[in-house]
This record gives C-alpha cells, structure tokens and sequence, in this order.
C-alpha cells in the first residue's frame, strides 16, 4: 500500500525587545531568531508517521541549530490506538493554567514573546489510547524525564534565593528506567460536561535546590504524584470550567523538607462568554493550598521568603475579531490575588494573506515582592514580534 | 346554523388543496424547506471551498470537509464534524458541533499545534463562520418558532416557481428586522434570501446559484452571500458531495477530533 505523503511548514522571524532595561548580560533583546519548520506526514493505514523538525538561528547566542519538536508513530485500530516518540500532551481546561497537565512547559518561550505553541514541549514516550465504549482511556508512558525550561538568567531578571552559589549540579531521574513517568487519564461525557479523571506518578518539573556544601549545590527534581479530575461543559450562556488535583509530594510527605514543595491541593474556576460578535471573555479563578503549613513555616530557613498558606491568582482575556476574523485582538492578564504581581500580554495579530502573518505584542511584569511569581520579572518587560509565511 | 353547516366545507377544500403550495401555511413551507435545505438523507459528507471576497476583490479561501449526520426526530439534534485544510495556518484543525433544536450547540475545537480539544463558547446568532459573512445559524439553522412567518406572494425567479415568505423574529435581538425568502416550490429550496435591517434597508442577501441533484436530494452546489453595505461577499461551493455515506457515531468524539480519519477528510 503505497503511502500518503504531505509536507507542509513556515519559516518566521521572531524578535523581542527588552523595554525595561538591559539584560543581566548587558544584551537588548530577550529573544531574536529566524526559523524554519517542516511537518512531514506519511500514513499507509493503520500506521501513521509525522516529523515536526525545527531549524533555527539565533541572533544573540549567534548559533544556528536542528530542533525535532514531535516525531512519533501512530498505529490505529477500531478499539485502541498506540503513538510512540516525541509528542505534545495537553491534559486540562486551564487557560494556561495548568493543574493536570503535568507535561513539560517551556516558560522562557511563553515570557519572550514566542508563538504560543512553543510553551508546550513534548515528551519521549507512548501513549496508548483504549475505547471501550463506556468512557475512554489514555496511558502515558515516559522513560526519558523531561524538565521544565525556564528563562535563562543571562537573559532574565528574576529571583534567586542562593545566587551567590555558582557551583550547581543538575540531577535528571532519566538515567534510569525504572524512574519512567506513568500517567493516565479517563474521560467521559457526564450530563453534557466533558469529565476527566487524571493520574500522574512522576517527578515535578521544577528543580529543588540541595545546598550540599556552602558553596556548591545540586538542582533536582523531587517525586511527585498527581491525582486530579476536570469538568467542561455550557453553562450560563458560556463555558464553565471547573479543575482540581492533589499534588502527592512524595519526597517530603510531612513537610519538614524546606528545599521541597510541601503537598498542595490546586483548584481553578473558569467561564468564558461571548458577549458580542467576535468578541469573547475568560475570567479565572486559580488556587493553591499548601498542605502541613505549620511545617513548613517551622522549617522555613530564616532568609528565605515564606509562601503563604493560600496562593491565589486571577486571570482574564479578552479577545476581539476583527475585519472577517483576519485580524485579532487580545489581552491576557495574570493577576496574582495573594502577592499583588502581575503579567500583562497585550497582542495584536493580523493575516496579511492567507499564507503571512504578523503578530505583535508585549509582555509587562510587575508588582507584588521581587521573589513573586511575576513580580520578579519587574526588570523584563518586553515588546515582540512574530512573522510568519507558512505553506 | 349556516356557520355550522361552512366548517366542514373548509376542511374539504383545505384537503383537495393539500397537496399544492398555496394550501400550505408560511409555518409549513418553512419547515419542508429547512428540511430540505439541511437535513436531507441520514448523512452528508462535503468538500467545502469557501471564498471571502472583499469589496476590492481580494480573495481569502477557506476549504474543509463537512461530515454531517441526523440524530432523533425529523429537524432536530445533527452532529458537524469539519476538518480544515486551507489557510495554512488552520491546517488539520478540526471542529465538531452538537446543534441541539431550541438551544445553543455545543462546539469543540482541535488545536494540532499543542494538540489540545477545547470548548468554544459562541452564540450561533451573532456569530460569523470562519470570518465569513454566513453566520453559524446560517450554515446549521435558525430555530423557525423564534420567527413569525407569513406567505407574502408567489413570484419567479429564472425558471423557479417560489414562495416569497417574510420571517421576522419575535424576538429584537436579532440585528435584522426582517426575512424574505423565496422558497422553490418544486424543490423546497431557498433560492434567494433578503435580509433587512431595523431601519428596513436591505443589507445581507443570499442566493443559491447551482442546484444539482445529489442522489435523488436535491442540492445547492453553490451559495452567496453578499453583504450590500460593505460590499465584502462569500462565495461557498460544494466540490464534493455525497449523501448516506455511513458516518459512525464515533467519529464525533475527541478521539477522532484529535485524530480525523483518513478515509472521511479524502
């Protein structure tokens, strides 16, 4: 059977201009690139083969490189389905908000000014999918860990409780294959509302820090499970959202480890609206409940700063069409009900053609303390711009 | 005595009539034209060509598949599943609709870039397909009970035999204050449609410009709609269609949302 074969990609500059300062290496840009895509899809059913492979240069680093972004197998059969390699996994209703969607995020990306897409990262691993008919099923399996990126700090302005420890250690759990991620999620529709169950038994994909000598200290990622569920469906003339999950932090089940996250139930409420033509509202309501609070403020290292018990955060968006949906407007806030930061992305995206388009942008940090989720990043307000001619 | 002995004659009438379109209520006609209009067969599976063309003449293509089948009674639950092949950057988007008689549909839409299902929240009056100037409840149906309809006139258009019928909502929230629509008496078909605003001016009309019949359905292959202020219209072609071509249940899930099977987006 011969097989169907289609190519298909872009290329884009993409550029990000600092507008609060210079970087911490003295450099003007957070980002700046010029990079090419291609999607290659073959399928001879059952089997499907897709390679997702970025090439890029970069103008402030000054290299050029090969990025495989997805690459996997698909096999297909009426019951069940199997898909093997680097794939993205996007699990949730969160408005990048993310509970159980506990898949690596490239947070760097998203605060340069990136396309959206690059949040995401995908993991090496298979994914078996099973439809028994009464609810349908996903089982994740991922041998190879793959971190969190977050922004680099000869680029980044941000927090740092140990910065004066320069020696540092990274310790992955991918070296072994007994430490593979497993995870799965069951779903259904229930009274019209998609519902979801999640499991995860993993590791957290942000780096604890392990001062093992005065000045030399390892970063590594402690065990975490997550058990969670998710409900979406219309409500009050829009989308509800509802999701929760408990954050099983295995390594310091009773709290007293102060360099690892103590358990937290999270929890978030969503709604979005359409009010008029092309014109949509999101409204989120996010939270975190650390567990043996009294624990971890008793072996809090004096120094450091203390978490509340309940962080809170708000999010809204508003999105507007413009000129037949050609044209978009949108505004994206972080607002942090606890500490009083915020992020602020304002954009402004419009097809040229159906084959070009340009996105511009900007991403204002502020308020709340300099070790708040968003607060810290006071010194790294950004304006960018995306262009991009796909075929 | 002579109102008593009136009535029965009435119904008499009314049935040696029956079979023509002038013994038939606006009520009536409406219904048999949204049945063949949208509901036509068990299935319905469509390649799509649509072209936005500006008052200045640029052209914007948007070309899908339309998998569509008919759930429960005559006019009422259907599933739309539409996969997106042009612009580039919709490519492989798919989007499924469950559009419910007397309520808002549900909608779901696949983004491949972060492979990632989510609901969308949209009014199927006041909102656009696509950017395009056909609104959702232009492709999928307006609840006909939100209208009061009356039979203005019988009138030709080309070699078509229509019923010209007003529609206006009961309702103001609609940005128009009235319909008309020349119904094919033959056919059932809408062949033109105007809409006016609240100040009574025409703004928006449709006209279906090939009609074809697709085994034994008859089908418009081609539609405009134009709108008269801005000058911007959509032109939408049918390349393909074909009906009762066995559509699953199945494919109208997140599974296949993800994942759209070859043999239905070939």
């Amino acid at each position: 059977m011969a097989a169907d074969v289609s190519l298909h990609g872009f290329v884009q500059g993409n550029y990000s201009l600092n507008t609060a300062g210079d970087n911490p290496d003295g450099k003007d840009f957070k980002w700046s690139e010029e990079r090419a895509q291609i999607k290659l899809e073959a399928t001879a059913e059952p089997f499907r083969l897709f390679i997702k492979g970025d090439a890029f240069h970069d103008n402030i680093d000054k290299h050029s490189m090969l990025e495989l972004r997805e690459g996997y197998a698909d096999y297909t059969s009426e019951k069940w389905d199997a898909r093997v390699g680097r794939q993205v996994i996007t699990w949730g209703v969160g408005d990048l908000l993310f509970i159980n969607d506990i898949f690596p995020k490239d947070y760097e990306a998203f605060f340069s000014g990136r396309p959206m897409e690059y949040l995401k990262k995908g993991v090496d691993g298979a994914k078996v999918g099973m439809y028994p008919g009464f609810a349908s099923f996903e089982f994740i399996a991922v041998p190879y860990f793959e971190p969190n990126n977050y922004p680099d700090p000869a680029r980044f302005w941000m927090y740092d409780p140990l910065s004066v420890v320069t020696n540092r250690e990274v310790q992955y759990p991918y070296k072994d294959l007994r430490k593979t991620e497993t995870a799965l999620r069951i779903y259904r529709d229930v009274a019209g509302f998609d519902t979801s169950l999640y499991y995860y038994r993993g590791y957290s994909r942000q780096p604890s820090m392990n001062l093992v000598a005065p000045t030399k200290l390892t970063l590594f990622y402690p065990e975490l499970s997550v058990y969670g569920a998710s409900l979406q469906g219309r409500a009050l003339d829009g989308v509800l959202s509802l999701e929760a999950g408990y954050y099983d932090s295995r390594q310091d089940r009773d709290g007293t480890d102060p360099m690892i996250p103590n358990s937290q139930t999270r929890y978030l409420i969503g709604y979005q609206r359409q009010l008029w033509e092309d014109f949509t509202l999101g409204l989120q309501y996010y939270g975190e409940y650390m567990e043996d609070y009294s624990a971890y403020v008793q072996y809090s290292p004096p120094g450091f700063p203390q978490e509340k018990r309940l962080h809170q955060l708000a999010t809204i968006r508003l999105m507007q069409f413009l000129l037949h949906q050609t044209m978009r407007l949108s505004f994206f806030a972080f607002y942090g009900l606890s500490d009083g930061d915020y992020l602020l992305n304002p954009e402004v995206k419009y097809n040229l053609t159906d084959a070009v388009w340009i996105a511009v942008g900007g991403n204002v940090f502020g308020g709340g303390k300099t070790w708040s989720q968003f607060g810290q990043f006071a010194k790294d307000d950004n304006v960018y711009c995306q262009l991009r001619y796909e075929f | 005595m002579k109102k008593f002995l009136t009535l029965p004659a009435v119904v008499i009438v009314a049935m040696l009539v029956s079979n023509s379109v002038h013994a038939m209520t606006a009520d009536e006609i409406m219904k048999k034209s949204q049945a063949a209009f949208l509901y036509p067969g068990a299935d319905l599976k469509a390649r799509v060509m649509m072209k936005l063309i500006s008052k200045g003449g640029q052209e914007r293509v948007r070309e899908m598949m339309m998998l569509r089948k008919n759930y429960g009674e005559p006019r009422s639950e259907q599933k739309y599943f539409m996969y997106f092949f042009q612009p580039a950057d919709v490519r492989n988007m798919t989007f499924m609709v469950y559009k419910y008689p007397g309520k808002d549909a549900d909608r779901w839409l696949f983004v491949p870039a972060i492979n990632m299902v989510r609901r969308i929240a949209a009014q199927d009056k006041r909102s656009s397909f696509v950017g395009s100037d056909f609104t959702y409840e232009d492709i999928s149906g307006r609840n006909l009970e939100d209208d009061t309809h009356t039979v203005v006139k019988d009138e030709k258009i080309g070699t078509r035999d229509c019923t010209v019928i007003k529609s206006a909502p009961k309702a103001a929230e609609m940005e128009y204050s009235y319909k008309l629509s020349w119904i094919d008496k033959a056919t059932f078909l809408p062949i033109k449609e105007e809409y006016y605003d609240k100040k009574g001016e025409l703004y928006r009309v449709f006209s279906a410009d090939e009609i074809k019949d697709v085994k034994g359905h008859p089908t418009i292959m081609k539609r405009l709609m134009k709108n008269i202020l801005s000058g911007h219209m959509t032109e939408v072609s049918f390349l393909k269609a074909d009906y009762n071509v066995g559509i699953e249940d199945s494919l109208f899930t997140e599974r296949y949302l993800k994942q759209p099977p070859k043999r239905w987006i070939e």
